[in-house]
């Protein structure tokens, strides 16, 4: 998994509530059996104006002007600013790999669905949870000025505005850890083989029914 | 703590280590497999040439991808290329790693969460995940069930675990009779309707009062597989005679031998009396109308008494924005009444409603009538092969097939159109699958939500009417 450790990133708004995994990346392209090569179908139903099915050319695609990701102005953004319930509905990990592969490592929402959370963190991107408040003045600064970048700091947990002002984040010991690292959580999880084994032991006698 | 909650105790069961944040280490018992979520995980095992941890306990079969007709063609003659591929990779996965797997073709093939508890893989007690949100149906056994990603996929692969952090614990009572008409479907789409699709996230859910314990395990899956849109990773319902009776003659259930140790453990799967929750929500099930979804959430809902609603009385500026981008996707203007809504197609199946209690209530309503003429198609996709050929045993094929509707092979179907099956742009379906999202059932096609009762009605009147009228 890719390291994240600091980032200072265009913030792109996205500014609509339940923003589901549908959306992110449509069901025709999860057919895919490769962890790569999303990125050009994130949010495919919004972006372009014509029906998107595995194997076209992107590039030959229709744009939807309106859509705030194409939007020159938002061009390389780093860092997805969302509104409440990000990541909704089907658990796909199709969806952070579209994201990531789009170039985004940071959402910034008032809140997130769970396994979309979950997934964030396996890949390299960062989720943060924001007041409601905060998020709403963050769309109003992005929206007034073009070029509106913020730096994510995930050691200090430290989210700096271009004006200096500071927004402290909360994020899980474990997760940032892993992240600051790029650990991949299979080979810490083997570290405890001796711990799975005896609680197999003891599980296996308690209900020997679930290993007929 | 000496009196505990479903939750807790099959969270405590399950825990293998824990670290002082709470981080845990989560043993699983079951791991269900489908064609869509996996082949990234296979092909992580490969990479780090890694074995399954306990391959027993994986089970797959195909359902998002295989088609619902002509299936004379086997794997290879799915049209769709890529859709094939999927199949194809996953049969070959399964075979490299010895993983049981229903594949097209075997009676027990269906949707992954019809499939599981009919064989008798999903027990009380159990921890069970699977690379798909609506994981939570299992929970409906008293099981502590939820849905994954695909790195998570590999993980349990890998490991028999997963890394996870206990939720908190939300207690959902619905007391009282259900009226004629209203069924499991009609208390999910309630309780989301009450407390939002974002009201149960950090939470898992219990089912419980006198109107959950009355619901059948088919009523009691339907209302588990909702949990997830209404935020919550898992579902849950306590273990009585009911659960008991379902499982048992499986052929996944415990042995004879086996047989009365586990019901006696499967006993003690509910929450003690005066366990405490972090929130509770109370409904009262003769107060539940037959449900019907008007937006693109499943929490646009309302009554088939109600109206469409008008956004200028949205609560905040946020909502009216929602409403009014979910108004004007479904071609709906305020202030209609529910049922005076034309549909020009009818989908019966999906995870949520192809049981066979399923296919009854549908054919049910079907007996002796036609489907209207402004209706384009109404199909019934049973969820496995089993559900199939138990509602051929019972007639309900025929029933169905005389009215109008058409009748086909198992899978997921317009749930989620991966395959053949889908919406044109600007069609309006009712549905009794789980998610009414924009493009879910077809780009720009148009979802509501329903129970097949009031899908059935539908279907036969042409637009929606209260089932329990007719
Ligand atoms: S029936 Fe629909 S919701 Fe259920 S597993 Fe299939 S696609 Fe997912």
């Amino acid at each position: 998994m890719r390291k994240f450790t600091l980032l200072e990133g265009l913030v792109v708004p996205l500014d609509r509530a339940n923003v589901d995994t549908d959306a992110i990346i449509p069901k025709q392209f999860l057919k895919s059996i490769k962890r790569s090569g999303f990125g050009p179908n994130a949010f495919d139903e919004w972006r372009y104006l014509d029906h998107g099915e595995p194997g076209m050319d992107n590039s030959k695609r229709p744009l939807n002007p309106d859509f705030v990701l194409n939007q020159p102005r938002y061009a390389g953004a780093q860092v997805l600013l969302a509104r409440e319930n990000f990541g909704c509905g089907s658990s796909r990990e199709h969806a952070p790999w579209a994201l990531e592969d789009f170039g985004l490592r940071v959402i910034l929402a008032p809140s997130f669905a769970d396994i979309f959370f979950n997934n964030c963190f396996k890949n390299g991107l960062l989720p943060i949870k924001l007041d409601a408040a905060i998020v709403d003045g963050l769309f109003k600064a992005v929206e007034a000025n073009v070029g509106y970048t913020l730096k994510v700091d995930l050691e200090r947990q430290l989210i700096t505005t271009p004006d200096g002002q500071q927004i402290a984040f909360e994020v899980d010991a474990f997760r940032k850890h892993c992240l600051l690292n790029g650990l991949d959580d299979i080979g810490l999880t083997l570290q405890h083989v001796d711990d799975i084994k005896a609680f197999e032991t003891k599980h296996r006698a308690a209900q020997p029914w679930l290993y007929a | 703590m000496s009196t505990k909650t479903l939750y807790d105790k099959l969270w405590d069961s399950h825990v293998v280590r824990q670290d002082a944040d709470g981080t845990a280490l989560i043993y699983i018992d079951r791991q269900l497999v489908h064609e869509v979520t996996s082949p990234q995980a296979f092909e992580g095992l490969k990479l780090a040439a890694r074995k399954p941890w306990r391959v027993a306990s994986l089970l797959a079969t195909p359902d998002h991808n295989v088609p619902t007709t002509h299936r004379s063609g086997g794997v290879a003659g799915i049209a769709d290329p890529i859709s094939r591929l999927q199949v194809e990779t996953l049969d070959a996965n399964c075979a490299e790693f010895g993983v049981t797997e229903f594949k097209m073709g075997d009676i027990r093939q269906g949707v992954v969460h019809v499939m599981g508890p009919e064989q008798g893989a999903t027990l009380p007690g159990m921890t069970v995940v699977c690379g798909d949100s609506h994981t939570s149906t299992h929970g409906a056994f008293a099981a502590l069930a939820h849905g994954i990603g695909t790195s998570e996929v590999e993980h349990v692969m890998a490991t028999q675990c997963l890394v996870a952090k206990k939720s908190k614990a939300m207690l959902v009572k619905v007391e009282g009779t259900l009226g004629r008409g209203v069924t499991a479907k009609d208390i999910a789409l309630a309780v989301i309707g009450k407390i939002g699709t974002a009201g149960g996230t950090g939470y898992a859910i219990e089912f419980a009062g006198s109107a959950i314990g009355g619901l059948s395990m088919e009523g009691r899956m339907t209302l588990c597989n909702m949990a997830i849109e209404a935020g919550a990773r898992a579902g849950m319902v306590a273990c009585d005679d009911t659960t008991i009776n379902y499982v048992k003659g499986r052929p996944f259930a415990p042995k004879p031998e086996q047989w009365d140790a586990a019901v006696a453990y499967w006993k003690t799967l509910h929450s003690d009396a005066g366990a405490t929750f972090d929130a509770t929500v109370e409904l009262d099930a003769a107060s539940i109308r037959p449900q019907v979804t008007w937006g693109t959430s499943p929490e646009m809902v309302t009554s088939i008494d109600g109206r469409v609603p008008d956004p200028a009385l949205a609560p905040d500026a946020v909502k009216r924005g929602d409403w009014e981008r979910a108004l004007a996707y479904m071609g709906l203007t305020a202030n209609t009444p529910i049922n005076e809504i034309k549909v020009d197609k009818v989908f019966i199946g999906s995870c949520t409603n192809a049981r066979i209690e399923d296919m009854r209530a549908a054919a049910a309503v079907a007996k002796g009538k036609k489907v209207a003429a402004n209706v384009k198609l109404a199909m019934v996709v049973p969820g496995s092969g089993l559900v199939k050929a138990q509602a051929e045993a019972e007639g309900l094929d025929k029933i169905l097939l005389e009215a109008g509707f058409e009748w086909r092979e198992p899978g997921c179907s317009m749930c989620l159109a991966m395959n053949d099956d889908r919406l044109e742009p600007g069609e309006r379906c009712a549905s009794t699958s789980n998610r009414n999202f924009e493009g879910r059932q077809g780009q720009g096609g148009r979802t509501h939500l329903v129970s097949p009762e009031m899908a059935a009605a539908a279907a036969i009147a042409g637009h929606f009417v209260d089932v329990s009228k007719v």
